[in-house]
C-alpha cells in the first residue's frame, strides 16, 4: 500500500471519527437538558448516570412550578416568556423598519456623509457591548428609561443594527441598479422604488436578517441583568433563569426545565429557517 | 486635494450642489436618518462619555446630580495601572481570546472539511452542528454547569466509573481546569460560526486546481496543506479579526459560568464588578477605555501582520 491510499483511508477515517465526535458533543448537552427537566430530583442524585430515563418515572411537574406565577408557588416563567417575547418581537420590528431604508439608501444613493454613516456602523462592531454598558446605564437611568421594557428595547436596536444592515447591504448590493433606474424614467420616488421593488427582491435576506436580530434580542443577557435587575416582574427569561439559579433552593431539574424553556423558541424558528439564516449570515463575507 | 482644501480655505463659495446631489442627499438622510440617531445615542454617545466619566471620580450618586460635569482627575488610571488584579486579568484575557480564537477556527475549519463531500443527511448534520451557536448563552451555560458539577455531574460521573479518576474533578472551581474548561465551552459555542463561513468558502472554491493536484499525484495531506488552506487563507484571517474583536470582551460566557472566579476574571467581568459590585463608575470606565486601547493596539499589530504577509 503506497502512502496516498494510506492517508486517504486514514483521511477517511478521521473525517467520519470527527462528524461522529462533533455530533456527539453538540447533541448531547441539550438531550441532558432535556432529560433533566424531566426527571424527579431524587431521581438525578441517586444516579446521575441514568441517561435512558425510565418513561414511568418522567414527570411534567418542573414545567409546571416553573410556568406558574410566583403566587402559586411557581418561579413566574410564563411572565418571562412574554416579557422576552414583547421586547425580542419589537426589537427586531423597529430593527426592520429601521434598517431597510438605510440599507437601501447606503447601497444606492450617494448622500453626503454616507461614507461616514457606514464607518460609524463598522466602527459599532469594534465596541461590544460591556464598554457601552457602563453609560448607557447610567444614562437611561437619568432619563427614566432604565428600568422599563422601552429602554431594553431601544438598546436592543442599537445591538442589531450593525449586523442587520451589513447583511442588508451585502444582499442589496447584488441587485441590479438598472431596474432602479427604469422605475426613476417612470417617474418613481426612491421610497417607492424600495418599498415596491428592493423590498420584495430582498423579501429572503430580510427574513433571515429579521430572525438573526430576533434571535439576538432573546439571547441577550448582560443589558437585561443591568437593566432590570431590580423589577422582577419585567424579567427576560435569560435574567430569570440566572436568578433561578442563584437561589439555593431551587433543584437543578427545574433549571433545566428553565433552560428548555428558554431554547425552545429559538431552536424551533431556527428549524424553519436554517437555510436562510447561515446563507444570510456569510453573505459578502467573501468580500470582506 | 490641496487646491480643493485652499480653495475652501480662503472662504470662496463651494460649487452649488447639482440637482441631482440635493435629492439624493434628502432622500438619503430621510431614509437613514432614525437608525444612524438611535446608533449615535446608543451607542457613539455612550462611548465618548464612557471616556469622559473615565477621567472622572464618579460614583453613580454624581452622574445622577452632575451629569458629565464632575472634577476631572487622572487617579481612575493610575488605580487601574497599578492594581494587580487589572494586569492578572488583562493576561488571563489574552490567554482566553487565542484559545478560543484558534480553537473555533481549527475545529470550524476540520468541520466544514468533513462535511465537505456529500453524503446522506449531511444537511441534516450541518443543522445540528450550529445548534451550540444559535442556542441561548444563559441556557447553555447552565446545562454545562449542571454536567460539569462534581457532586451529582454527568461528566464527573463518567469519569471516576469508566475513565479511573481518583476523584471528581471541579472543573469550574478550581485554577487550571476552570480557565481550560472556560475556554472549551467558548470553541463550542463558537466552533459553528467559523464553521459556516469556511463552509461557504470552501463551495466556492474551483475544484479544477485540486483535480490538477491530484493528477500531479499529490498526496491529501497536501491536497489539504498546499490547495486548500491556502485558498482559505482570506476567510482564516477574516474569522480571526472577527473572533478576536468579539472574544476580548466576552461578558456574559464566563459570567455565567465561573463568575469570573478560580482564575477566569477576564476583562470584561472585571469591569463589570467595578460597576456593579463597587459601584465605581469612574474607575470601570478607565478600565473599559484602557481595553478598548488594548485592543486597538492589537487590532493594528494584526492588520500591519497580515499585510505585510500579503505583499
Amino acid at each position: 500500500m503506497n502512502s496516498f491510499r494510506i492517508q486517504t483511508e486514514v483521511f477517511r477515517f478521521l473525517k467520519w471519527a470527527l462528524i461522529v465526535f462533533l455530533l456527539i458533543v453538540t447533541i448531547f448537552p441539550f438531550y441532558y437538558m432535556i432529560v433533566m427537566s424531566f426527571v424527579p430530583i431524587q431521581d438525578l442524585l441517586r444516579n446521575p448516570l441514568a441517561l435512558v430515563p425510565d418513561i414511568g418515572q418522567l414527570t411534567l411537574d418542573t414545567y409546571v412550578r416553573v410556568i406558574a406565577p410566583e403566587g402559586d408557588g411557581g418561579f413566574g416563567f410564563g411572565r418571562f416568556m412574554l416579557n422576552s417575547a414583547i421586547v425580542a418581537t419589537a426589537a427586531t420590528l423597529l430593527t426592520m423598519l429601521l434598517s431597510v431604508p438605510a440599507s437601501y439608501a447606503m447601497t444606492r444613493l450617494k448622500f453626503a456623509g454616507r461614507k461616514q454613516v457606514s464607518a460609524m456602523f463598522l466602527a459599532v462592531y469594534m465596541f461590544p457591548a460591556i464598554i457601552i454598558a457602563v453609560p448607557v446605564f447610567v444614562g437611561f437611568q437619568v432619563i427614566g428609561l432604565g428600568t422599563t421594557l422601552v429602554g431594553l428595547t431601544i438598546a436592543y436596536i442599537a445591538l442589531t443594527v450593525p449586523v442587520s444592515v451589513h447583511m442588508l447591504r451585502s444582499y442589496m448590493l447584488g441587485l441590479p441598479e438598472s431596474i432602479d433606474e427604469a422605475a426613476m424614467i417612470d417617474g418613481a420616488t426612491r421610497w417607492q422604488i424600495m418599498r415596491k421593488i428592493t423590498v420584495p427582491l430582498s423579501l429572503p435576506t430580510i427574513m433571515s436578517t429579521a430572525l438573526y436580530s430576533f434571535m439576538i434580542a432573546w439571547n441577550e443577557f448582560l443589558f437585561a441583568l443591568l437593566f432590570l435587575s431590580a423589577k422582577p416582574d419585567l424579567w427576560t427569561v435569560s435574567l430569570g433563569l440566572t436568578r433561578l439559579a442563584d437561589g439555593q433552593e431551587v433543584s437543578r431539574t427545574i433549571l433545566m426545565a428553565g433552560s428548555v424553556l428558554l431554547t425552545l423558541p429559538i431552536v424551533i424558528m431556527y428549524g424553519f429557517a436554517e437555510r436562510w439564516l447561515t446563507e444570510g449570515l456569510t453573505v459578502g463575507a467573501d468580500k470582506g | 486635494m490641496s487646491l480643493k482644501a485652499a480653495y475652501r480655505g480662503v472662504g470662496a463659495k463651494r460649487p452649488r450642489p447639482t440637482v441631482a446631489q440635493r435629492r439624493a442627499n434628502r432622500d438619503g438622510w430621510s431614509m437613514a436618518l432614525p437608525i444612524t440617531l438611535i446608533v449615535l445615542a446608543v451607542i457613539i454617545v455612550p462611548i465618548i462619555w464612557t471616556f469622559i466619566l473615565s477621567f472622572q471620580e464618579a460614583r453613580y450618586s454624581d452622574v445622577a446630580r452632575n451629569g458629565m460635569f464632575n472634577p476631572l482627575t487622572l487617579s481612575n488610571y493610575t488605580d487601574v495601572l497599578t492594581s494587580a488584579g487589572f494586569w492578572e486579568s488583562l493576561w488571563v484575557t489574552v490567554l482566553y481570546t487565542a484559545g478560543t480564537t484558534i480553537g473555533s477556527i481549527v475545529v470550524g475549519f476540520a468541520a466544514a472539511l468533513a462535511l465537505r463531500g456529500a453524503f446522506r443527511g449531511r444537511g441534516a448534520v450541518r443543522a445540528i452542528l450550529l445548534l451550540p451557536y444559535v442556542a441561548p448563552v444563559v441556557a447553555a451555560a447552565y446545562v454545562w454547569k449542571v454536567m460539569l458539577n462534581p457532586q451529582y455531574g454527568v461528566i464527573n460521573e463518567l469519569g471516576t466509573t469508566y475513565l479511573g479518576w481518583e476523584q471528581s474533578i471541579d472543573f469550574l472551581g478550581r485554577p487550571p481546569f476552570a480557565l481550560l474548561t472556560v475556554i472549551v465551552f467558548e470553541i463550542w459555542r463558537y466552533f459553528p460560526f467559523a464553521f459556516i463561513f469556511f463552509a461557504a468558502a470552501l463551495t466556492g472554491l474551483s475544484r479544477d486546481i485540486e483535480e490538477a493536484a491530484l493528477i500531479d499525484g499529490a498526496t491529501p495531506w497536501q491536497k489539504f496543506w498546499h490547495v486548500i488552506t491556502p485558498q482559505a487563507m482570506p476567510v482564516i484571517a477574516l474569522l480571526t479579526l472577527l473572533r478576536l474583536v468579539m472574544t476580548f470582551n466576552k461578558f456574559d460566557d464566563i459570567f455565567l459560568l465561573t463568575g469570573g472566579a478560580a482564575g477566569t476574571q477576564v476583562a470584561a467581568v472585571r469591569v463589570y464588578d467595578q460597576l456593579v459590585g463597587s459601584s465605581d463608575i469612574g474607575g470601570a470606565s478607565a478600565n473599559a477605555v484602557l481595553l478598548a486601547l488594548v485592543l486597538g493596539a492589537g487590532l493594528t499589530l494584526y492588520l500591519r501582520l497580515t499585510r505585510q504577509k500579503e505583499s
